[in-house]
């Protein structure tokens, strides 16, 4: 496939590979410990898995998986105000597949439909939105999730639904911010990261200016970085070469889709329906100032919050769930305590378990053979 | 005065109204013009004319095929009813046939059992009946029994078929999913996915413009030639739901096994690549209607190749992995990328990724 298989080629991969691991041999401090590098994107872990990459690098190098799973860290509580909203009678509930088998404290979206809730899995928001139109005797609801990759789809939705004077379409907005996140990473204390590979598609959009906080006060390496497994290859190299030189830098490796001050129409968009939450929950994570948006007053028409009263209660974790440390990269999957045992992913306790970007069920379906085997 | 005497064949029924109503299942004279418009007109066949309550079949006609009977069935309740390369009858057909012909029986006779919502069109029950015929004639199969029912609107989905189909094993066929061995050969018929892919390529609601059509075949022919140049043959699936993921992990399970795979090597048509790609799904767990999953000992994969090659739906047929002495029940592939990762069971549905 063009513009595809270029990304995939073996032989580019085996001679990548050779200079990473000199590259990694190189630099003092892997004699001591390997080095962890943290992929933010849960498009990242979800490609080191699918083409085994962890299998492949040298043991030099850690790869952390990141929070950066819109499905995996939702809340519970918020989980269950779809579901309060979807089990309205006169509610088509509409969400991207993936967040259909997220855990609520009772049960899942997919769970609600079974029950005789309107659940209908779309691809787009504009999808809802043509729903709302062809039935204007019903409260056409969508489930608004994911960083700022999806932040601009739902926004140009809304704005395109004032347009045409739609009455009878919300968006339930859960969406994320990626800065405040990684900032909340950097800040933990009990976290040892030497270097990051930031999200590719969200700095498509918000462009690579925002991160440079990693590189100019925390001192760590960031290269934005592709999905295709060169792409990620060819970003490990970059961190392991600024960190050799002693660089700490904000670079890159995605030029091809991502320009620096990312993209000013969709920026625009987001800037005229959305604002800053004071705090956003996330799951394993916690509290985090500013890390979540909402819709304008002046949009509060097309706000499910506004229009829908709803449970808004916060739904501790499990206690036995640690996603938390696994999000922070303090522990790996399998030395979670309930992994693979009371978590799977037909029986999810933590939402790492639910989607395949999850760091547990992609450890726990692709597995980094190696790695793992040599862990358990 | 002379008596003439009734025909002994007697007259095939037809139904003047555009659609099904709750009186086509009521048993009375509309139920069998149903029948016999749709089903009985479309199959024609001996065994099912005389409309008993069941189908009788000779014995010695059955023992001449082979030792032992093969017995399974299976539902169908695909939407859209029809889809590029096939429609429900096709799938219904080859569904069952395929069933039995990879447990190496001949298929010989089908059961069709059909629930009809009201208000279906009878030109629509035509059509599938119609395509049900051809398939079963391409398969050599009969229609030899069935039954219908109506039931009322949005209690069923148009149109929900159930075949059932028995054949005979041929003589000395022991394949069974706990024989793999180390060392064996993984084949497949052709390229992967295409019915997965078309089925939600047909649905509409992915706004993507798809060219890709099922792969819905009746297999027995192909798995007859396989048969003949490998006997030896370890086992044989069909990957329908679920794909050839799943079907591999039973073998690998069964056996005991491990099994690798090689990306390279598996045949994947690029346009499904792409739709895949699009939708963030895995054409490793797509279905297919068309592709058998075949374990051959190495001394005989060449021929079976060569066997299968030769047949009008074997012309893509590869090996892309062996069998393994690894872990037991676990399948793994080499990755283009020259990685190795598992490729497990699907937990639930394969659900399309949001970014």
């Amino acid at each position: 496939m063009k513009y595809v298989d270029e990304f995939r080629d073996a032989v580019k991969a085996k001679s990548l590979i050779h200079e990473i691991e000199l590259l990694a041999k190189s630099i003092p401090i892997a004699r001591e410990r390997p080095i962890a590098i943290m992929e933010v994107c849960g498009g990242h872990t979800h490609s080191i898995f699918r083409y085994g990459l962890e299998g492949m690098l040298p043991k030099e190098i850690e790869l952390v998986h990141g929070p950066g799973c819109p499905v995996c860290v939702l809340p519970m509580g918020r989980v269950d105000d779809c579901i309060a909203i979807a089990e309205r009678p006169n509610v088509i509930f509409t969400t991207f597949g993936d967040a259909m088998r997220v855990p609520g404290s009772k049960k899942s979206l997919l769970q609600a439909k079974a029950d005789g809730a309107d659940v209908r899995m779309v691809y787009s928001p504009m999808d809802a939105l043509a729903l709302a139109k062809k039935n204007p005797d019903r409260e056409v609801v969508f489930f608004g999730i994911g960083f700022e990759t999806t932040i601009p789809s739902t926004a140009l939705t809304i704005l395109q639904a004032k347009a045409d004077g739609v009455t009878n379409f919300t968006i339930f907005c859960n969406h994320i911010t990626i800065v405040p996140t990684i900032k909340a990473i950097l800040d933990s204390p009990d976290l040892q990261l030497d270097g990051f590979l930031g999200p590719g598609h969200v700095s498509m959009v918000i462009g690579t200016t925002p991160y440079e906080f990693v590189a100019d006060y925390y001192k760590r390496p960031m290269v934005v970085a592709g999905f295709e497994p060169l792409d990620i290859l060819q970003s490990i190299w970059m961190v392991l070469k600024q960190i050799k030189e002693g660089r700490a830098e904000t670079e890159n490796q995605y030029a091809r889709i991502v320009p620096k001050d990312g993209n000013t129409a969709a920026l625009a968009a987001v800037a005229e329906v959305y604002e800053l939450r004071e705090f956003f929950e996330w799951r394993g994570l916690g509290s985090i100032d500013h890390s979540g948006v909402k819709v304008r007053a002046a949009y509060a028409a097309f706000d499910a919050e506004a229009k829908f009263t709803m449970p808004n209660i916060k739904i501790a974790d499990p206690k036995s769930c640690q996603c938390g440390e696994v999000l922070k990269g303090v522990i790996k999957p399998w030395q979670c305590k309930v992994f693979g045992s009371a978590c799977t992913p037909e029986t999810p306790l933590g939402a790492l378990m639910v989607s395949s970007e999850g760091a547990c069920a992609a450890y726990y379906q692709y597995g980094g053979i190696k790695k793992y085997e040599a862990a358990s | 005065m002379n008596i003439v005497p009734l025909p002994r064949r007697r007259t095939i029924g037809q139904v003047h109204v555009a659609k099904v109503t709750m009186a086509h299942g009521g048993g009375g004279k509309a139920m069998k013009d149903l029948i016999d418009d749709v089903f009985v007109s479309a199959f024609d066949n001996g065994l099912l004319a005389p409309l008993e309550d069941q189908a009788r079949i000779d014995l010695a006609s059955l023992a001449k095929h082979g030792d032992r009977l093969a017995f399974t069935t299976d539902s169908f309740v695909v939407d859209p009813l029809f889809f590029p390369g096939g429609d429900i009858g096709k799938l219904a057909v080859c569904g069952t046939v395929n069933d039995l012909a990879v447990g190496g029986a001949r298929p010989l006779y089908l059961s069709c059992a059909a629930i009809i919502e009201e208000g279906v069109e009878l030109s629509l029950l035509r059509r599938i009946a119609q395509s049900m015929a051809e398939t079963a004639r391409e398969a050599g199969v009969k229609i030899v029994t069935g039954d219908t029912k109506v039931v009322q609107k949005g209690a069923c989905d148009k149109v929900f078929l159930t075949t059932t189909g028995i054949g005979v094993i041929r003589p000395q066929c022991a394949m069974s999913v706990d024989r793999c061995c180390a060392g064996d050969i993984v084949l497949v018929n052709g390229v992967l996915g295409d019915h997965g892919a078309a089925i939600l390529g047909a649905r509409g609601d992915m706004a993507l413009d798809s060219p890709i059509e099922s792969d819905c075949a009746p297999l027995n022919g192909l798995i007859d030639a396989l048969l003949t140049a490998a006997p030896s043959t370890r086992t044989i699936r069909d990957a329908t739901r679920g794909g050839i993921a799943t079907v591999l992990n039973e073998f690998a399970h069964g056996s005991q096994v491990a099994i690798e795979i090689d990306e390279t090597a598996t045949p994947i048509r690029t346009e499904v690549k792409g739709f895949c790609e699009i939708l963030g799904l895995d054409p490793l767990y797509l279905a297919n209607e068309g592709k058998i999953v075949a374990i051959v000992p190495a001394a005989e994969a060449d021929r079976a190749l060569a066997a299968m090659r030769a047949h009008p739906y074997g012309h893509g047929a590869v090996a892309i992995g062996q069998i393994r002495s690894g872990l037991p029940g676990r399948v793994t592939m080499r990755t283009v990328f020259g990685g190795t990762r598992i490729v497990d069971m699907l937990v639930g549905e394969q659900l399309p990724r949001i970014c």
